[in-house]
């Protein structure tokens, strides 16, 4: 009975353990965003310059699109960059871009280093398009059906297992959705 | 080059340990002197080493070397020194190479300055320590290198998060860290006194000195961080009940009742198996704070760099060390035996309450914070737990033990009478008595219950401590730096129990629209916004108010708030400014712009605020004068419970 009591620090130890373990694979990145299922907020915003073009709420009419917020002082977007422009060669999916509170020139540069996989780029510098998406950190990505309606985000970098096993899967299954 | 240089540091670091590890542990069971002899020599070359990486770590900052991918993401060339330097703190990799370099330090310092212990003890004690010095280093080498290259190299660095860039946030974290890890000597003495399955009062008795330092380190460390969060987080609170702040105040909670209960294992032979689960649980709530901050479970604001692998690691580390050094204690706990009884009333019993509510309260916080984890884990939804159920839980818990503080002190050890007792609280009660009438007359009508009472335990508190001094004076009796020590501790509780209840009962705070020619008034200060101005700071840029302030059309200050833009970073911090005083602060934080000049502002008049840290300091202070105590230190033979047998017979 005794020795029962002393195991007691073990037993806690042990159920904290697995209730952390399950809570690794719990992804506290998954905030429920209250947007989903709901349109696409009203704007209209010019392009970044050159050769993006402007964006507005119609673009996302008639055909999926997946919405990319980004920006040149986040560094996770360097990472993602590459996936983005492998994901615009397939041209499975329209991509837009939002260019969110950076400024036209660093983000022209980029653009033109490190390639432009957006077809259209809206330039929000105030960052007031971004906070009617409810961005809350950069990058996060949209995925909209062809009535315009927010379907899922993500919150972070994207990554090739993240494109190739969810993201295009979801747009397919969008896109049957529609026909 | 540089770079390179630090993972190899690291991996020489790592052999050391690991030499360090097998000397010690196997040594000490072969009893061979041999082994146990390069022990020290091994832990001292693993300090030199993790000490060196971590140098390197800051020479890359200093020199903005942008092919590291940790400087390029958290500093860049405009950063002032300063702030470069902490940055080697401000992200995940670095601040596992801080753990990894304090837990270092206090290692060699364990060995070094314990050259009268036992060679076969100190020795187990480095070994398990190493054990916790493998796990840090290897989670460097494998998932969080902070010297992994970025190629190309960036342009420019990201900017240090705006917020942290403030001398008491680049302080704050080594203080908390020598608190967390300082809670590993007292693990490792508890562990390598179970191994040696002695566990008579001695390992309690060397085991104290180290736990008081660690816990003036962490006492400190809280303070700065709760004095940085008032002034800088922009709206004057001083504790938010945070995961990140639970995760210091865990430990801290523990540690007390640590050093408590310490006390009577080394004096009097008892609480033996209570000591050594409390000296396991304090340094495991160190170990589980560095994992609930670094595994991204609890808060989504640091989500993004979350690696999951990470998060096993540290889940896997603790497994190891904790569940180990538990799967001991149930081992060996069973044999310990108490080496004497007392009676209810007894300075025993009242540290036996003391450490029930503090453990209590440990766990009431321990509980508020994985709730949320709990839930989502049983896919129950996500909910958040805020202040309201920890202040809840945490005021009832804490007033009945302050008033306990006020009495145990004066118990003798093993058996008190009533009588006696009460004796010695005579004048206590009457001045209790007569300053508890003047503050229902002056608070009743403006503040609540829970404050009054608040104040009136406070004032019980100081009170009785300083009694407790006076009446030890009167009687020619003297008085060890420990028993110093601990009034000062004690004061320091009631300071802050006093800053708690007066500040947050009495505190005025108004949010309020002003435009530059207009003021208004706040209990008797006028302020008044003169406009504003712009303000180019080293690397960022900032909106400044003037708020002249007057008391009866007496000047008293202008007030400087500033609303910053950060230039890398591209975000904005408020600036809040602040009338420091001993018994009131005025202060200003701007809010947003709201055209035409004008801006809605808060202003707050906050009585006794700054007893809080005082509080905090006077505490730190009565660790410092413990610590400092002789007899304390290890290998001093001190004949037991001598001092107080003096009291009993002056007494």
């Amino acid at each position: 009975m005794k020795a029962l009591f002393f195991l007691l620090p073990v037993g806690i130890v042990v159920l904290l353990l697995l209730l952390f373990w399950k809570g690794l694979y719990l992804n506290p990145a998954q905030v429920p965003s209250p947007l989903i299922g709901k349109p696409v907020p009203d704007f209209n915003l010019p392009g970044v310059g050159g050769t993006s073009a402007s964006l507005k709420s119609a673009d996302f009419e008639g055909h999926v699109s997946i919405l990319n917020v980004w920006a040149t002082w986040c560094i996770p977007c360097r990472e993602e960059q590459p996936e983005l422009v492998k994901l615009a060669q397939q041209h499975v999916v329209t991509l837009y871009g939002l260019n969110y509170k950076d400024d036209a020139d660093s983000a022209l540069q980029w653009l033109q280093t490190q390639g432009n996989p957006y077809e259209r780029d809206g330039y929000d510098p105030k960052g007031q398009v971004g906070l009617n998406f409810g961005v809350y950190g950069v990058p996060e990505t949209f995925v909209v059906d062809s009535h315009g309606i927010i379907r899922h985000k993500y919150i972070g970098p994207l990554t090739a297992s993240l494109v190739n096993g969810q993201l295009i899967p979801l747009v397919h299954e969008l896109e049957q959705g529609s026909k | 080059m540089i770079p390179e240089l630090g993972q190899l540091a690291l991996v020489l670091a790592l052999c050391l340990t690991l030499a360090q590890i097998i000397l010690g542990l196997v040594g000490a069971q072969r009893g061979d002197v041999s082994w146990m002899a390069a022990v020290r020599p091994a832990a001292v070359g693993q300090f030199i080493f993790t000490g060196l990486a971590f140098l390197l770590l800051v020479s890359c900052l200093l020199r903005s070397d942008f092919s590291v991918l940790y400087v390029a993401q958290n500093s860049n060339t405009e950063l002032p020194w300063i702030y470069k330097v902490a940055a080697a703190w401000g992200a995940h990799e670095g601040s596992l190479l801080l753990w990894a370099t304090i837990l270092a330090l206090w290692t060699v310092v364990v060995a070094l300055f314990s050259r009268n212990l036992p060679l076969q003890f100190i020795s187990r004690v480095l070994g398990v320590m190493g054990i916790i010095s493998v796990g840090f280093l290897l989670f460097m080498l494998t998932t969080s290198d902070p010297f992994s290259r970025l190629l190309p190299p960036a342009q420019q660095g990201a900017d240090l998060n705006p917020i942290l860039q403030d001398p008491a946030m680049a302080g704050h974290p080594p203080m908390l860290y020598m608190g967390y890890v300082g809670l590993s000597v007292a693990f490792a003495f508890a562990v390598a006194a179970l191994i040696g399955g002695k566990m008579d009062s001695t390992w309690a008795r060397w085991a104290r000195p180290w736990t008081i330092v660690a816990w003036l380190f962490l006492t400190l460390g809280i303070t700065l961080g709760s004095w940085w969060s008032y002034y800088e987080l922009g709206w004057g609170g001083w504790w938010f009940w945070d995961p990140v702040e639970n995760a210091s105040f865990m430990p801290w909670l523990v540690a007390t009742a640590l050093i408590h209960s310490l006390n009577v294992t080394e004096k009097r032979g008892m609480f033996k198996s209570w000591t050594a689960l409390l000296a396991i649980s304090a340094f495991s709530l160190s170990l589980l704070g560095t994992f609930l901050v670094r595994s991204g479970v609890l808060i989504s604001v640091h989500a993004f760099a979350t690696d999951p692998r990470r998060g096993v690691f540290v889940l896997a580390l603790i497994a190891v060390v904790v569940g180990g050094a538990m799967t001991l204690y149930a081992w060996r706990a069973p044999k310990l035996v108490s080496e004497d009884g007392f009676t209810t009333l007894s300075r025993e019993t009242f540290l036996l309450l003391n450490n029930l509510f503090l453990v209590v309260a440990a766990a009431a916080i321990l509980l508020g914070t994985l709730y949320p984890l709990i839930l989502d884990a049983l896919n129950l939804g996500k909910i958040s737990v805020g202040p309201p159920y920890f202040n809840s839980i945490f005021m009832p818990l804490m007033l009945p033990l302050l008033i306990l503080v006020g009495i145990g002190p004066y118990l003798f050890w093993k058996h008190d009478t009533l009588k006696r007792l009460l004796g010695q609280f005579k004048i206590t009660v009457w001045i209790v008595a007569a300053v508890s009438i003047v503050i229902l007359v002056v608070l009743w009508e403006r503040a609540g219950v829970t404050a009054v009472l608040g104040v009136i335990i406070a004032g019980w508190l100081l009170v009785s401590t300083i009694m407790g001094v006076v009446l030890r004076w009167r009687r020619r009796q003297k008085v060890s730096r420990g028993t110093w020590g601990m009034t000062l501790a004690h004061l320091g509780v009631g300071v802050l129990a006093l800053g708690i209840a007066v500040s947050s009962s009495l505190g005025i705070e108004e949010d309020i629209t002003l435009a530059p020619g207009q003021s208004t008034v706040v209990h008797g200060y006028r302020f008044a916004f003169d406009g504003t101005r712009n303000v180019q700071g080293p690397n960022y840029q900032a909106i400044e108010a003037d708020i002249r302030i007057t008391h009866n059309g007496q000047p008293v200050t202008v007030l400087h708030p500033q609303k910053r833009v950060y230039d890398g970073a591209n975000s904005s911090a408020t600036e809040a400014d602040l009338d420091p005083g001993l018994f009131r602060d005025l202060y200003v934080a701007m809010g947003d712009p709201l055209g035409n000049g004008a801006w809605s502002m808060r202003l707050q008049y906050k009585p006794l605020i700054r007893f809080l840290w005082l509080g905090g300091l006077l505490m730190v202070f009565g660790g410092i004068l413990a610590v400092s105590d002789r007899r304390r230190h290890a290998g001093v033979s001190v004949p037991k419970f001598a001092d107080e047998r003096q009291v009993v017979a002056k007494g």
